[in-house]
């Protein structure tokens, strides 16, 4: 059999695989060059970026949890102008598509970041993080209600020419209501899901592990989750949607292709094994080789569910 | 680099402490004591990450399964404190590990006609074996161990073996004098030329103290700090501690795993 087609198009960005690396869990990519080759992977999503520089959370930021992890990073990254000037020089030598994860402590920020990132020729597309608070308005959320959202989305999509993803949360009571709202608003794709809201306490000194007391829970944990989510949404919009949760293997990826994802994004796996992206895309395509499968499009969405 | 790795051989050196030897390819030799490896303690998702110990020691021996005749080895020295810790200590020989290192910054060696002056407690002992053994080929290298009781106290006779002159501290006196390791090293810097430097590695509380103690003194400290990790290569940001410069408004966190684990102590933030 000849080489299956394993490229998919997401919003205009076209994919060599549909394997991709979650935002905040890569790096800027260089961290994992010594450990992965780049030129393998579909498209890298960098650290979510804000407008200024952002300090974070205090510490411990992390704690293991049965099967996942939580984390409150809260978002500290080097700002555009460090981006452009430190981080973009490096993107510019490989010709894996690199997606840029943005979020704004204000809707204002959101349009200024997008604004100034259409300028960049390096940007293939940018991934909108909604799962932050509105610093503004009392910290409500933007991706935890359908009107916020689409005033979020439909500024960015006003200051953008670039393929537009939006991250969607998953700590909603009707994930398919925001993922309407976001395409109503413009989005090119959807991304799905970032992580669910936990806590962790420690008994002996009857406090919570985390400083920041809640964090975010990601890894195998979150997949059945994950995957329930993708599949609502896949069914219920046109556009795209990318498959994120607890992915560890190429089984896991493809599972949530079936669900409906057009492509997938590797979040925690990459700590466990740095070269996962690079060995999960390998997999997917002994899969289809083995099951004489010519395109991984013919899987998307190609769930079964009569009995 | 990342490796598949085949344990030597797995003791208890002191109750809950473990010494693992373990293979690593040739190529390991590279690294400069102080630096740390990423360790999977089996090939499942309990435990999810990989947990980061010191590079206890490093070296080669003789074989016949190899084609030079030398196998590499590299060994850690750990405490059981959690899930972790518990599986590896119940690893044989023959038992296989994926580790990703030699990890971070180490130490730096400096000017070898300065006295040496190690600072361990407990289980901090790890990454100064390492250390030891490089210093004491060109320079005067002295160990102040710190721990609560006799059993904190590692692989005393190692560092003996090399060398070193040995300063014991224990809480309740069971081995060496009775107090802080701190206070045994004060006495000795009092006297310390100014060419001198501190490695320290331990508890952040005593960390702190030798800091304070580098500052009184005037003489140049290394730290080894620890930190929560996830990803080992500065990608996470969940290993942070403060920097010198850090405020709300200018932020400066540094990755233990990337700009550390050993750091100058002039370029941290104390308080
Ligand atoms: C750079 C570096 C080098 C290290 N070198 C050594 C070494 O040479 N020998 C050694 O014994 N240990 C070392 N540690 C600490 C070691 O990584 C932890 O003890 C280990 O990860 C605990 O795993 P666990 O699953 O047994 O414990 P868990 O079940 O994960 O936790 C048990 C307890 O240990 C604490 N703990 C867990 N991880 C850490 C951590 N990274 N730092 C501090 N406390 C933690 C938790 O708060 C908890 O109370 C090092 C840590 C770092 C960051
Ligand atoms: C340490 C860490 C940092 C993260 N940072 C970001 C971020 O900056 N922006 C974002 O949209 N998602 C962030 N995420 C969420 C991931 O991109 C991903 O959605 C989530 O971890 C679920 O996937 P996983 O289970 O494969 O890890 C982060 C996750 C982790 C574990
Ligand atoms: S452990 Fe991930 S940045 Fe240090």
């Amino acid at each position: 059999m000849t080489q299956p087609n394993l490229s998919v198009d997401i919003a205009g960005i076209t994919l060599r695989n549909p394997v991709m690396t979650a935002s905040g869990t890569f790096g800027y990519g260089s961290e994992f060059a010594p450990y992965l080759d780049l030129e393998k992977i579909g498209a890298i999503i960098t650290k979510g970026l804000s407008l200024k520089p952002k300090a974070g959370n205090p510490t411990p930021r992390i704690v293991e949890t049965p099967g996942g992890m939580l984390n409150a990073i809260g978002l500290q990254n080097v700002g555009i102008d460090t981006f452009i000037g430190e981080k973009v020089p490096y993107l510019r030598k490989i010709s894996t598509p690199v997606i840029v994860n943005l979020y704004g402590n204000s809707l204002e920020e959101y349009g200024e970041l997008a604004g100034r990132l259409d300028g960049i020729a390096e940007v293939a597309g940018i991934e909108v993080n909604i799962s932050c608070p509105n610093v503004k308005q009392g910290g409500i959320v933007f991706g935890t209600d359908p009107k916020a959202a689409f005033e979020v989305v439909d500024l960015v999509r006003r200051n953008t020419g670039k393929p537009m993803i939006v991250k969607l949360s998953p700590n909603v009571t009707d994930v398919v209501v925001m993922a309407k709202s976001c395409v109503d608003a413009g989005a090119d794709a959807l991304s799905l899901i970032n992580t669910l809201t936990g806590m962790a306490i420690d008994l002996k000194s009857r406090r919570p592990i985390l400083a920041n007391i809640t964090g975010g829970l990601s890894g195998p944990a979150i997949k059945p989750v994950a995957l329930r989510m993708v599949w609502q949404v896949a069914r219920a919009v046109t556009v795209p949607v990318i498959g994120i949760g607890g992915i560890m293997t190429a089984v896991d990826a493809l599972e949530f292709i079936l669900a409906g994802a057009t492509a997938v994004q590797i979040g925690t796996a990459n700590f466990l094994d740095p070269s996962a992206a690079e060995t999960i895309a390998a997999g997917i395509e002994t899969y289809l080789v083995e099951n004489g499968i010519a395109d991984i499009r013919e899987l998307i969405g190609a769930l079964k569910t009569d009995r | 680099m990342q490796f598949k790795s085949m344990v030597l051989s797995n003791v208890e050196v002191s109750p809950s402490y473990f010494r693992m030897r373990m293979t690593a390819p040739p190529t390991i030799g590279v690294s400069c004591p102080g630096q740390f490896v990423m360790v999977k303690v089996n090939p499942a998702i309990d435990p999810l990450l990989r947990r980061p110990f010191g590079v206890f020691d490093l070296g080669t021996f003789e074989t016949e399964f190899t084609d030079c005749g030398r196998q590499t080895y590299l060994e850690i020295l750990y405490k059981v404190v959690g899930k972790g810790t518990a599986m590896l200590s119940t690893l044989h020989q023959g038992d296989h590990l994926d580790i990703l290192g030699p990890l971070g910054k180490g130490f730096t060696l400096g000017d070898p006609a300065g006295e040496k002056l190690l600072v361990g407690g407990g289980v901090g002992l790890a990454p100064l074996y390492y250390l030891a053994k490089e210093l004491v080929k060109e320079s005067r290298v002295h160990l102040f161990a710190g721990g609560r009781n006799k059993e904190d106290i590692l692989c005393i006779t190692e560092f003996d073996r090399l060398g070193v002159e040995t300063y014991v501290a224990t809480d309740d006196g069971t081995l060496g004098a009775q107090g802080l390791v701190t206070e045994v090293l004060e006495q000795h810097l009092s006297r310390a030329g100014a060419n001198a430097t501190i490695y320290a590695c331990g508890p952040t509380p005593m960390l702190k103290a030798v800091a304070f103690l580098a500052d009184k003194y005037g003489i140049a400290c290394q730290v080894s700090l620890e930190g929560y990790m996830a990803c080992g290569v500065g990608a996470c940001l969940g290993c942070v501690v403060q920097g010198k410069d850090h405020s709300e408004a200018t932020p400066d966190y540094r990755c233990v795993c990337k700009d550390g684990p050993v750091f100058d102590q002039t370029d941290l933030l104390w308080s």
